[in-house]
Parts: structure tokens; sequence; C-alpha cells
């Protein structure tokens, strides 16, 4: 099925550290931007300067006087070898450079050699080294093999994110004009039409229209999918994925479902129909705001009382992280409810409060697991009490289906692998990496398919439904394995019981 | 930008193979694409790509798949309405390599 090697699984529930294979990945890189027009929607140079190493340690040292962490990150590394495990890159793919401290190191061998005394006088014995076409070659490649993930950062004794690193990386070769096609073409779609596939209003409604179809062909029940209606009580915000790929649209459903039965009025924007915002894989936050300031707009123009984001990892992680700073204030919306609120907070308080009619037993061909989508768990929280962002999904499974289990301690939770596809990294071009990369969360899923006849891996990540419908076949796994958790409050809500 | 000839003519296509310019599509350059990727096309591929292009012109942009699958049913069968159907004819996943058959733009996305 593939023309690279597939790692092999094992009877270990966590997978072993590789035998190190230098250079592995060496020559794996995502297609360059190649039209210019892609780079200069974002306000990047159309193609690589001349003068690009001047322009870059320029972009460097205008980062690092406006991040104070970018400069923590680089100094206060010990080399103590926490992370080097921790990688599912490092783990499924055995290339040195994917240890997370030699991916650091890419830019901090670049950062002493301009930026400190030792490294201006003697580079070779503090590995400074000289920004040079070979090592803006591997930059391209190996920060282009980090997902953002933040795993290391959790074992990390000083907390260096290389996340942090990894995004400040890209919008330093954004700034010299070496973009990524994949995410810079998405995110000028994202910023002009309003979501990352570029879906048209039109279009979005014809889904909506189908989507109204098939619940009453199902359920025999009239369930409306609302776009654009102004006064509605709540703007629901999703990846646009919802909208058009398999398993997503399930989830769509099953949040429909959910406000149908509650009673409660809500509408989707299609001048703001996109949750995800790729501005935050290459860590720019003038592009980031541009993208968010559309749903600040039209919450205001349809004059909303409240914000429900939709299940995408790292929407959740910009809505509630960046939102406030980048969008804000938020005086506009009903002070009574948090902003933002994730589509799983609203559904888990209406359960609680008995609003909605579940049978668990609908789901009974199901044995059901939870991978936490890594921007959820560890980028941000959920609800009112720490560590939300674990229970409250698994709160919801847990009141939708009988059967559920969770993998391995070490693999979920703050701990969690991430699905190999993230941060911009879920582009055909670079599917080795991605297949590899998924090794980690495939051991994990393969001990409870064995142990506990798993057959449902839920998610809340649009990247992660559709890196996991792509690499489960390589690991002989069903590509339908993978759905949302609203899928699975999809199948059980009982409609027409109690609205 | 690579160019491919298909009866006589060259075409412009983009690094992923997709066509640059969607006007010049015709059905050689569909029997081309899929002569590339060893695939014989069959009456209920031209199925999906003749539906493919009719929603582009109405919509600018591919279907969902749920659509996609539906209008499939509504054609082949209800039996052939599902994705695993699709997939079976378009092993690389309906949405990217059918689209590209039917000369559409790539749909990208967190898909």
């Amino acid at each position: 099925m593939a023309d690279f090697d597939v790692p092999v699984l094992g009877d270990y529930p966590i997978c072993p550290v590789p035998a190190i294979k230098p250079d592995a990945m060496k020559g794996l890189k995502p297609f360059a931007v190649n039209n210019p027009a892609h780079n200069t929607a974002l306000g990047f140079p159309g193609a690589l300067v001349d003068n690009w190493e001047e322009v870059a340690v320029a972009k460097m040292r205008e980062l690092l006087g406006k991040y104070r962490s970018l400069q923590v990150f680089l100094d206060s590394c010990v080399k103590c070898g926490s992370c080097t495990d921790k990688c599912h890159y490092f783990i499924g793919t055995g290339d040195p450079r994917n240890m997370p401290v030699a991916r650091q190191d890419l830019m901090r061998q670049i950062y002493r050699r301009y930026f400190t005394a030792a490294g201006k006088y003697l580079p070779k014995l503090v590995d400074a080294k000289d920004f040079t076409r070979e090592v803006l070659d591997d930059w391209y490649s190996y920060y282009h093999q980090c997902s953002q993930c933040r795993r290391c950062s959790v074992y990390c004794p000083f907390g260096i994110d290389t996340a942090e690193i990894s995004m400040a990386a890209r919008e330093i070769m954004d700034a010299i004009g070496l973009g990524q096609k994949y995410t810079n073409e998405i995110l000028g779609k994202n910023i002009k039409i309003g979501n990352n596939l570029g879906l048209p209003p039109p279009a979005i409604r014809n889904t909506l229209d189908g989507i109204e179809e098939d619940v009453e062909d199902d359920t025999g029940v009239v369930v409306r999918f609302p776009l654009d209606v102004k006064g509605a009580d709540v703007l629901l915000v999703t990846p646009s994925a919802d909208f058009f790929a398999e398993p997503h649209i399930d989830g769509l459903i099953g949040y429909g479902k959910v406000f149908h039965q509650a009673g409660i009025s809500w509408t989707l924007s299609s001048y703001a129909s996109e949750g995800a915002n790729f501005a935050m894989f290459i860590g720019s936050y003038s592009n980031m705001k541009r993208a968010a300031m559309r749903i600040r707009d039209a919450a205001r123009e349809l004059g909303v009382k409240r914000i429900v984001v939709g299940e995408c990892g790292h929407a959740w992680r910009v809505a509630y992280s960046f939102w406030n700073t980048i969008i804000g204030p938020f005086d506009f919306l009903d002070p009574k409810y948090p902003v933002p609120q994730h589509i799983c907070e609203f559904t888990n308080d209406l359960i609680r409060r008995g609003a909605l009619n579940l049978d668990k037993s609908a789901n009974d061909h199901r044995v059901v697991t939870f991978h936490d989508s890594c921007n959820v768990a560890r980028a941000s929280r959920m609800g009112q009490v720490p560590g939300g962002q674990y229970t409250i999904p698994r709160d919801i499974i847990k009141a939708s289906c009988n059967r559920f289990v969770d993998m391995a301690s070490g693999t979920i939770h703050d701990q969690t692998f991430c699905c190999g596809g993230g941060g911009g990294l879920l582009t055909d071009d670079l599917m080795p990496l991605r297949v590899k990369g998924a090794y980690p969360r495939m051991q994990a899923l393969r001990q409870v398919q064995e142990e506990h006849g798993v057959n449902y891996l839920a998610a809340i990540c649009a990247i992660c439904k559709s890196q996991f419908s792509k690499v489960l076949p390589y690991y002989k796994f069903d590509r339908d394995m993978i759905g949302g958790v609203h899928q699975l409050v999809s199948t059980a809500i009982q409609l027409g019981t109690k609205e | 930008m690579a160019t491919i000839e298909v009866n006589g003519k060259s075409v412009e296509v983009d690094e992923e193979g997709y066509l640059i310019n969607l006007g010049e599509w015709n059905e050689a350059i569909a029997e081309r694409f899929a002569g590339d990727d060893n695939t014989q096309l069959t009456p209920n591929h031209w199925e999906v790509i003749t539906f493919l292009r009719e929603y582009y012109n109405d919509y600018q942009i591919a279907p969902a798949v749920r659509v996609l699958t539906k209008a499939i049913g509504k054609k082949l069968g209800p039996e052939k309405g599902n994705s695993k159907y699709l997939y079976e004819l378009f092993p690389y996943g309906p949405a990217k390599q059918a689209c590209r058959y039917a000369g559409l733009p790539k749909p990208t996305g967190c898909i």
C-alpha cells in the first residue's frame, strides 16, 4: 500500500525508543509556495528574496525582541535529554533531527552565531553556524516535521516549547518568501472567502439543505441547520471540514440535533464559516487577527448572544487563548456565558441539566475510545474546572454509549500523542511523515482494540479526523473507526421525545 | 509548472498534477490522468466525474462527499451511494482523485 516503510505495531502499550537512523527524513519537505499570490495575500514576499540571510536575521531580531519566551527557550536548554524520545515523529522515523532538542538546535545555532558574543567570535566552540542555504533547507524540512503538538514541552524541566520555536521559524521563512503551499494557500482562502475550503455561501446552504433532508429521512423529525439567521442566540463557528468531509459532517449533524432538542436558537455564518485559523501554524498574529476578525464581525452583524466553537483543535486554542486579545473585547455578547464556549462544554451542560434524551444502547454496536487532540489537551482548557478538557468530552461519550475504555496512560490527557497531521502537515506531500508519526497513537489503539474490542476512535478535531481516516488503513484498521464525539451524541439522541 | 502532452496539445498542471487552467479540460485529459494512475475509466467513474463538473459549474467548488455519495446513490443505485464504493472507484480518495480527473482544483483544508 505504501512506497515507504510503515512501522510495525508490537505487543507494548507505548512504542519503544527507536534505533537512530540519521538523516532518515532529510529529504522530505512539503511543497513550497510556487504561485507568488499565495504569499503576497498574507503580506509575505512572493518568492525567496535575494538578501534572504539578512532579512531572516533581522526578522529573528524582531521576534527575539517581541517574544521574551523565544529567547528564554533558546538560552535555557541544558541538553538533559528528557525530550528526546517524546516526539511522535522521532518515535516513528528514528531520525535524530526529529528529537525536539535537535529541532530547537536548528534555530539555536543561528541564534548563537548572530546574537551571542561566544557565537560571534568562537562559533565552533558553541555550535554556532552561519545561516547558509543548506541550513535554510534543513529548517524548511525539519520545521515542517513538527506538528506543534507540544508533547515534548510537557517533559521539559524548563518548559521549553518547541511549538513556539517552530512557529517562529516558519514566521522567519515566510518573511523571506519561503512559504509552505498547503498552509498559506488555505489561510489565504480563509481570509478572502471565510473558510479554508473556499466554500461560497450557496455551496454551504446546499450542503445544509442536504443534511436537513437526511436527518428527516433518518429520524422523521425536521431539524433545521440555519445559516446567516439574524437574532439567533448562538453563533456556531466550526471547521469548514464539517461541511465537506467524512466523518466530520456527522458531527455537524450531532450539533444540530443538540440545538434542536435543547430548543436553543442558533445559526452558522457564511461570512465566518471557519473555526480553523492556520495563521497559528506560521506564527503570524497579523493574519490570525484578519481571519478571526471575520468571526467577531459576523457575531456583531447577526446580533448573537454567545459564540460556540465546534470540534476543532487549534480553532479552540486560538479561540480560548487568543481571541480576547486579538478580536476582543466581547462586551456585545451576553456575559452570562463563557466566551468562547466549546461545543462539548455546551452539550455537557445540557446533559447535566437533563435537557437531552440520550439512549446509550443506540451505540451498543460501538466500543469507544477517546483521542485527546493536542491543542485542546495541552494548549487550552474547557469548562470551569481544571482538566475539563479531559473530563468533558469523556463525560459526553459515557452519556452517549455503554462501552468506553481509555487508551494506555502516558498516551492520553496531557501526554496524548499527536495524530501525526497537525500544525499544517495535513497534506499529501507529507504522507510518509504522517503515517510514521501516527505510529504511537496507532500502537495504543491496537492495544485497546485487542484487549477490549474497541472499534470507534472518537476525536474532537477536524485535522485528527482527516488524518486518521487516511492513516488507519496503513495500520490495518478500518477507515471508518474514526468519528467525532458529537457523532456519538447524534446516534444516541432521541429526537421528538423532549423538545 | 509542469506540462503534459495530451493529443498533441500541451497542458499545464501544478506540482500535484491538477490542471492550472480549468477551461482546458476535456475527456482525453481525464483518461490521461487516470492512465497515469493505472486506472481504466468505466461508465461509473464517468458518472462521478460528470456530477463533479456539473456541481462545480453551479457552485464554484467541489461537492461535499455526502452530497456526492447521495447523488451517485440516486444515479447508480443505493448500494453504491456510500463512500466505501467511491473509495473503490477512486482509491486515493473520492474528493481529491476524482476532482483531479474532472479538472477541478484540489479541495484543500482540514480534509
